[in-house]
């Protein structure tokens, strides 16, 4: 008897574990439109603009209650962004009578969780955050709705404006579905909310103590990060940069560097992907990498993700900062931090020696966006709710009141109150629009991008906090050789 | 004759009530429908082990056991069966020592400052594991913690904890020590408390020692207890994922990444059910054999303690 209660425990167990496995399957994902050209996203920041006026009026007699009464859920990943919307979710009720089910949960879960609902096409979420990275996998899998059945219909305000996003961002949310073309073609996945470019953010009172110019090349920022080493005692330290074993580690300051020093990811050769990790650049650039995070990161590098990084920014325990602009910009608001008020910004540290000048500087960028699950049976109150929350309107009030500084849109870049609104933050709006010039997506749109960032990560943890490579470039011959695996099965047209 | 007494019998049933009738099928049908909703989804694992189901396909399909030859060839499935039995047995066993000691401590003291601590000790597991691994990756942070303030009274500084592949394991298992010991405690406290009283009063009364009363009194009927313990504590700390995954997500590099976690990265991380599977399915084994085990043992120790055997 205690046998079968034994067996009936472990089983009960393994059952819960798998329970969240036994849906049926998925339907035919035919989401992913033809082929087109690919389309180069780096497109400079427009000439200053004449921003819409802040006017709620409805022109053109649009009807913003033609789904009065609909109910619909959203789910949010918790961030600055979302805490905007969650403001105003009672204005968009009272202006459209659309009831909205709003959900939020922390970042270090929520992909996994949106997964599970997604890929149950039940259609329980209409809206949700996602990133242009996320969206590769989402729209070939056929869980997004393409955007462009609502833009520019009678569906859509007059006063929305398409052409006032920011082209290098929407079109950061633009694919065609096809493995290793850039984006910038094909449907529009979703909308940005806010983007983040991933510069260098430092402390001017801890740089300027110890004699320490800020640094501008990448020489200089591992000369610097050297010697901040414990420069207030154990624990203290040069530069903070994200090392857990995720994508999120790959795509801020080491993707950026990465492109800056000339490497690539991926290319296409023979029709397929192969993957350029082990090329000569990457593997230069790898290992100054290796160096900068051995001798002037945390010491518990490997544990961090960007929470940390910010908050041992914000503590004065990190002298710098490379990550994304909005980390640095939060921790210098009054009162959110220790060291509120001594942060200042550069821009993205390219390497001399690589014979890289300050025309070479790129940065990766990412893009926290709002799309629709193509399973939602209320598609089009689901599209009210996003055009209300990516309005211009709505955006000039989140990016000056509301701290969502990263504005994808060019009237409110432009606008004089935005521009008063980050005036005390030192080189914040110099950084931020001169980097933008280069800001673009520097990994390959590949289906496997979670895969294979993952397996990066883990390389450059190994390469760091190990011995288990003789070398720099015996693990990113290795890395590329998994890299290789990851994507073997997919056909690049 | 026997088509007459078969008629007999059959009328003599129709006889009792129909409630009485139906009511050993009404006992048994909870049982038969929670062990039918525990294998419906244990079986569809199996199946789904054998297809290349996943979040990206539109559709999945019969692969044979192509997940299961690619997991046995991939030596990161044995790096993960090694932490999950390293973690499993030196967290247990360190719980099962520790709790089994401070509730010996407990129940000799007997005394308000003894129900004071009965209180505070079970307070680790009221706290969900992952909000407890944040305090403690909080607390041993190098650049704020406390826990580094203290080390750096003896000379250590920056002590790497979960940084690091060689500390990695031993903080995770500090972490998960913290957090379940109460457990154990509880469990071997109330065992002892039901113990009966006069085999140690004759012991007293024959003079012996305190070391001769728990190796022949104490611990042969405790054994029971222990096992009970025992059993839990193993295959919880089997499965674990909740502290890794909080505090260092399976790394640095994979030397974390137990069965649970490859499970859960190739499942919801990769979205690939069907190679995610049979790691799941593997931890079951593990986790049963381990269990019958257990099992024999303790029904071993009941016997031997109820003065069945000897």
């Amino acid at each position: 008897m205690r046998k079968v209660l034994a067996l009936t425990m472990a089983a009960a167990m393994v059952a819960g574990m798998l329970g969240g496995c036994g849906s049926a399957a998925a339907p035919a994902a035919d989401a992913a439109p033809a082929a087109t050209e690919a389309a180069d996203t780096t497109e400079a920041i427009p000439a200053a603009d004449t921003a819409p006026a802040a006017d709620t009026a409805d022109a053109g007699g649009f009807d913003w209650k033609k789904f009065d009464g609909e109910e619909i859920t959203v789910l949010f990943s918790e961030h600055t962004y979302a805490d905007a919307v969650e403001e105003k979710l009672g204005e968009f009720t009272e202006k459209t009578g659309i009831k909205v089910n709003y959900s939020s949960m922390p970042e270090g879960n929520y992909f996994e969780k949106l997964n599970v609902e997604l890929s149950s096409h039940s259609g329980s979420i209409d809206v949700f955050m996602t990133g242009a990275y996320q969206s590769w996998e989402y729209a070939t899998a056929g869980n997004l709705e393409p955007l462009e059945n609502y833009i520019g219909t009678d569906l859509t305000s007059p006063d929305w404006n398409y052409d006032d996003f920011i082209p290098g961002v929407i079109n950061a949310l633009k694919w065609d579905c096809v493995p290793g073309h850039q984006v910038g073609s094909g449907s529009q996945w979703a909308l940005p909310m806010g983007w983040e470019v991933n510069i260098l953010t430092y402390n001017k009172k801890i740089l300027g103590a110890n004699g320490i110019e800020p640094p501008k090349t990448a020489e200089e920022l591992l000369e610097a990060s050297k010697a901040l080493k414990e420069f207030d005692g154990s624990g203290s330290y040069g530069l903070a940069v994200r090392g857990l074993p995720d994508w999120g580690t790959i795509h801020p300051a080491y993707m950026s560097l990465y492109s800056t020093w000339g490497a690539k990811d991926f290319e296409i050769e023979d029709g397929k992907l192969v993957s350029k990790v082990n090329s000569p650049e990457a593997v230069a650039m790898t290992e100054y990498w290796v160096d900068l995070v051995k001798n002037g990161g945390a010491p518990q590098w490997a544990t961090y993700g960007w929470e940390m990084c910010g908050a041992d920014l914000g503590a004065g325990k990190a002298a710098m900062m490379w990550d994304a602009d909005r980390g640095g910009y939060t921790q210098n608001t009054p009162g959110s931090s220790n060291e509120a008020g001594n942060m200042a910004f550069g821009m993205v540290p390219y390497p001399e020696s690589a014979g890289k000048t300050a025309a070479d500087m790129k940065s990766n960028l990412w893009v926290w966006s709002m799309a629709m699950n193509a399973d939602s049976a209320k598609k089009d109150a689901a599209w009210y709710f996003m055009q209300y929350f990516t309005s211009p309107e709505f955006m000039l009030w989140s990016g000056v009141e509301k701290a969502c500084t990263d504005t994808p849109r060019t009237s409110v870049l432009n606008s004089q109150e935005y521009k008063d609104s980050v005036a005390d933050a030192e080189g914040y709006y110099e950084a931020f629009s001169t980097v933008s010039q280069n800001a673009s997506i520097f990994f390959t749109a590949q289906p496997y991008f979670t895969e294979t960032t993952t397996e990066w990560a883990k390389t450059l943890q190994d390469l760091v906090t190990t011995n288990k490579y003789s070398s720099v470039q015996e693990a990113m011959d290795e890395l590329k050789i998994t890299m290789d695996e990851l994507v073997s099965d997919l056909e690049v047209e | 004759m026997s088509a007459k007494k078969n008629s007999n019998m059959k009328s003599e049933m129709n006889k009792v009530p129909l409630a009485t009738r139906v009511r050993p099928y009404l006992i048994v049908a909870p049982s038969l429908i929670i062990t039918i909703g525990i294998m419906v989804p244990f079986v569809m694992a199996i199946w789904y082990s054998l297809t290349n189901y996943s979040f990206k396909l539109p559709t999945h399909k019969f692969i044979g056991i192509d997940n299961w030859v690619n997991m046995l060839g991939d030596s990161s499935f044995w790096g993960a069966v090694k932490i999950s039995l390293l973690y499993g047995c030196i967290s247990t066993i360190l719980e099962m020592l520790i709790g089994l000691g401070v509730a010996i401590l407990l129940n000799n003291l007997n005394n308000g400052l003894s129900r004071v601590l009965r209180v505070l000790l079970v307070f680790p597991l009221m706290v969900a594991p992952v909000t407890a691994t944040i305090i403690w990756q909080l607390m041993l942070n190098s650049s704020v913690g406390i826990v580094e303030k203290l080390l750096n009274i003896f000379g250590v500084y920056n002590f790497p904890w979960a940084a690091a592949p060689e500390t990695a394991l031993m903080t995770v298992i500090l972490i998960d020590v913290w957090i379940n010991t109460a457990f154990i405690i509880l469990l071997v406290l109330a065992g002892l408390q039901s113990l009966p009283k006069s085999p140690f009063e004759s012991a007293k009364i024959d003079g012996g020692s305190a070391w001769f009363n728990f190796t022949n009194l104490t611990l042969p009927m405790l054994k029971p207890s222990l096992f009970i313990a025992l059993l839990f504590r193993f295959m919880a700390a089997l499965q674990e994922y909740a502290v890794i995954f909080a505090l260092t997500k399976g790394g640095p590099g994979d030397s974390l990444m137990s069965l649970s976690l490859t499970a859960y990265q190739k499942g919801f991380k990769f979205q690939k059910f069907g190679a995610a599977i049979p790691y799941i399915l593997v931890l079951w084994l593990i986790i049963n054999i381990a269990a019958k085990r257990i099992v024999v043992m303790q029904r071993s120790a009941q016997k031997q303690a109820s003065g069945l055997e000897e």
